[in-house]
């Protein structure tokens, strides 16, 4: 009896493996791979260069990512800081609040943490959604982020490209890119690139990720032994009972 | 040492009561897997009272200051991400232990006299875990913390009269705010865990007089030996201290593996949204509190009356509330003779066996768009709807099938675990 | 069912796996007691600083803050040095012989790398106070008719001349703290970093 209320509850374990809410955008799959240091320090350059003159990443110490990534001290403070030239001191950007809310009309979020509140697939995606729009204040507009007030800052490694819609059931639906002018990296080169710097965000939101996986392989062994020693003693103890 | 012991025996009971609670304590011989959880809840408390005492030592409780204090607890402060994650960890099992040490109670009928005490603070415990827990989640001030105490704390404004006045008083201003944020630390860090300390050293001393119920629900007390001790029963110390501790090492090893290898359990344990900081601005698209709360949120979510006087969101915030209160008459509305479901009909068996399922299938829904069809057929707040009947219907005709229940009769000795 | 106990076995099994629990414990406290050390956020707030002395003329001071306390750099003029010499015996440790007062390279007459350059902690070693520089000569310094320059701490009345060095029969004991610093080139120095550990 007690067995069938044990395997019921069990049954219901595969119905909440599809917890957690989720969009209802169906995202690329990327393949993050937080042990290829060169895919982090080339997501890092790409961050550093690109992202950082509007969006802070304002838990991230300089020194930090320099040490977690195998970045040296001079080629951190000749190719990777900007703003200051204490490697100690946080990420932070340089644009004001008030000036980024009257040229973008919004604040650039900080995106220390973004690959932990959307996901690095959504990243991904995102960074490779974007196409032309001239009905936009910046003349982009983006497929997962309708709207967004962010310009397409790697168009330049992309190329640029118009969105084809047609209309189903009432409904613009997204059919194609078409595109205008080629990018200075093929898709693939693109593509990898953006992977790379999704690798490094999804560093970026957690380094300690870097070390919990192996920490964790060995309190796993210690608590192995620690199981198989307590129930020993145990059993040798019921001997009594039993 | 010997010596020292006697010293320290003249001044305090130290050696009483090791022998009274511990050396020549007897409990039942026949413990089984559903026993290891109240020694597992207090290692939890423990726990968490370790963690939290080292993450208050980073932590700003300042809107402006919280999100960035907890990132700096996770980067800057040496271990402090493993801090973190054991503190988030353990607040979610906390709650699967305590769980499924209630569930062990129905179970085997612990709640029964002369035990009813022991189940009474017990659930004021439950009740204090479930506001120790909500409160300490408003601390790091994401946007999920910010939203879901807004929400429940409308919930108390649903209150007649009072309502209003009783939510601004909790929030100390007309939303959740500062003043919100830093009166639920001071309910987190220290009115609760003395409470819940106190309640739980009175839900052992009640234990204590009273003895241990045992998976066939009968007193061991009534046999003893020519010394008088239970003859079903051995000493706490070493059996179960030994047994305990097992216990502990495959519990730890399960947090462990959660905290080193997948602390946010896919949004269960910790929640996406949550990484964004509060903005007062933008709702989440889905404000759902931790799984734990999810039934009775589920309860709360699945009266859509509007015709009822008062209106659908005071209904529903009542029958959240009946949910809870209805554990504290359970030893009442049993009105069966024997306590072990061993030896109950298939009445009880069945109903508690829907009950289990029918919490488990709130809980999901309670992480649900209420609009939606997530399980089959109907949509997810008419299966939210069926599931508060049959909640209630556990409980409230308990009376009736427990009385007609054809119950087995029950052994003179224990069986086995 | 009643087999003998075997007390060895028993006493053995316990003693093993109460052993490697408390390693386990031991190990699980390990990162209660790393989390109270310094964060990386404490550690860049006393984080070296960098001087620029380039405008820093003779017989001037200049000072900085590092760790939260006060750095004094002074530029000596020649005749500044040249009193050092004399007014050995006011001074309770006037070859600085106390060890925890300067790093090795300070240990020496001027109580600095470069004679003319003196880096040292502005904080009085009785109780902590900050002294008040005292450059005049004589009289016009009201501490004392033969006073060479130094500093004097208003909070007991010790008084340093200005290498540091504590004179006799004050309350503070000891001479004033060189801390750790090197030269990044003529004209900047980095306070936090000795010259071993700089690049």
């Amino acid at each position: 009896m007690r067995r069938l209320l044990v395997a019921l509850c069990f049954a219901l374990v595969p119905v909440l493996a599809t917890a957690g809410g989720g969009s209802n955008e169906a995202l690329d799959e990327v393949h993050i791979d937080l042990s290829d240091k060169a895919s982090l320090q080339r997501g890092a350059r790409t961050f550093v260069n690109y992202c950082l003159s509007c969006h802070s990443a304002g838990y991230m110490r300089y020194e930090r990512m320099a040490a977690d990534l195998d970045i040296s001290d001079q080629l951190l403070r000749e190719n990777l800081m900007f703003a200051t030239s204490k490697p100690g001191e946080l990420m932070t950007v340089t644009m004001s609040d008030e000036g980024a809310k009257d040229w973008f009309g919004v604040v650039p979020p900080d995106l220390s943490l973004t690959a932990r509140s959307h996901g690095s697939d959504w990243i991904y995606t995102y960074m490779r959604s974007f196409y032309r729009d001239d009905s936009t204040v910046t003349g982009w507009n983006n497929l997962l982020f309708p709207n967004v007030a962010m310009p397409h800052v790697l168009y330049r490694w992309q190329g640029t490209r118009d969105a084809r819609f047609e209309e189903q059931d009432g409904v613009q639906e997204f059919v194609g890119f078409e595109d205008r002018a080629l990018g200075e990296l093929s898709p693939d080169e693109y593509d990898a690139a953006v992977r790379d710097l999704t690798n490094f965000m999804v560093y970026l939101a957690e380094p300690a990720k870097l070390v919990r996986y192996k920490i964790g392989f060995w309190v796993m062994v210690f608590m192995g032994i620690l199981i198989l020693l307590s129930y020993a003693l145990k059993r040798e103890y019921w001997r009594d009972i039993h | 040492m010997a010596k020292l012991m006697d010293w320290i025996d003249d001044r305090f009971p130290a050696t009483k009561v090791w022998q009274e609670h511990m050396a020549q304590y007897y409990a039942p011989k026949n413990f089984n897997f559903w026993y290891y959880f109240g020694s597992l809840a207090l290692l939890v408390l423990v726990l968490q009272i370790a963690t939290g005492i080292v993450l208050t030592m980073h932590y700003k409780p300042d809107v402006s200051l919280a999100f960035a204090s907890v990132e700096y607890t996770m980067r800057d402060v040496p271990a402090g991400w493993f801090m973190r994650y054991l503190h988030s960890t353990g607040a979610s099992m906390f709650f699967v232990v305590v769980y499924l040490h209630m569930f062990r109670a129905m179970l085997y009928g612990s709640y029964k006299g002369p035990r009813e005490l022991i189940w009474l603070l017990g659930m004021v415990i439950y009740i204090a875990l479930m506001a120790e827990a909500f409160f300490g989640y408003l601390l790091p001030w994401g946007n999920m913390s910010y939203w879901g105490a807004q929400v429940i704390i409308s919930l108390f404004g649903a209150i007649p009269w009072i309502g209003e006045g009783l939510a601004e008083w909790i929030r100390g201003d007309f939303v959740v705010s500062d003043a919100t944020l830093n009166r639920f630390f001071a309910f987190h860090v220290i009115l609760l865990p003395l409470l819940l300390a106190l309640l739980v050293y009175l839900h052992i001393v009640a234990l204590h007089k009273v003895g241990s119920n045992n998976p066939d629900g009968i007193e061991i007390k009534k046999q003893k030996d020519a010394e008088g001790k239970p003859l079903d029963g051995v000493p706490f110390h070493p059996y179960y201290t030994v047994k305990d501790f097992f216990g502990v090492s495959v519990f730890m090893a399960l947090l462990l593996a959660i905290v080193f290898f997948a602390p946010e359990l896919d949004g269960w344990f910790l929640e996406k949204d949550n990484f964004e900081p509060a903005d007062i601005l933008q709702t989440p698209p889905e404000i759902v509190p931790l799984w734990y709360l999810t039934p009775y949120y589920s309860i709360l979510r699945a009266v859509t009356f509007e015709w009822l006087p008062g209106g659908a969101k005071l209904w529903g915030v009542l029958a959240m509330g009946f949910a809870i209160v209805l554990f504290f008459f359970l030893p009442w509305l049993d009105r069966s003779k024997v306590r072990s479901i061993r030896y109950r009909g298939w009445m009880y068996k069945t109903m508690l066996t829907l009950f289990a399922v029918n919490f488990v299938m709130l809980g999901y829904l309670g992480t649900k768009n209420p609009g939606y069809v997530d399980l089959i057929w109907f949509k997810n707040v008419v299966w939210a709807q069926i599931g508060l009947v049959i909640y209630f219907a556990f409980f409230l005709l308990m009376p009736i099938y427990t009385k007609l229940d054809r119950t087995k009769p029950e052994p003179d000795r224990v069986t086995g675990p | 069912m009643a087999e003998e106990t075997d007390n060895e076995r028993r006493r053995m099994l316990t003693t093993v796996t109460t052993g490697v629990g408390l390693v386990g414990a031991g190990a699980l406290a390990v990162p209660f007691v790393a989390s109270m050390t310094p964060s990386a956020r404490a550690k860049a707030a006393g984080a070296p600083v960098e001087v620029d002395i380039s405008r820093l003329s003779e017989g001037q001071m200049l000072a900085v803050e590092w760790r939260g306390k006060p750095v004094w750099i002074i530029r000596r003029t020649p005749e500044m040095l040249e009193d050092l010499a004399q007014i050995r015996e006011k001074l309770s440790d006037p070859d600085s012989e106390v060890e925890t007062q300067q790093p090795a390279y300070a240990k020496n007459k001027y109580r600095s790398i470069k004679p003319e350059v003196l880096v040292v902690l502005g904080v009085c070693t009785h109780l902590g106070c900050a002294p008040t520089k005292k450059f005049e000569q004589g009289k016009a310094s009201g501490v004392s008719d033969d006073w060479v320059g130094g500093f004097f701490c208003p909070c007991h009345g010790s008084s340093f001349d200005l290498a540091g060095r504590v004179y006799r029969n004050v309350p503070a004991p000891t001479n004033l703290e060189v801390p750790p610093y090197s030269f990044l080139s003529d004209d900047r120095v980095l306070i936090g970093v000795g010259p071993e550990d700089t690049a």
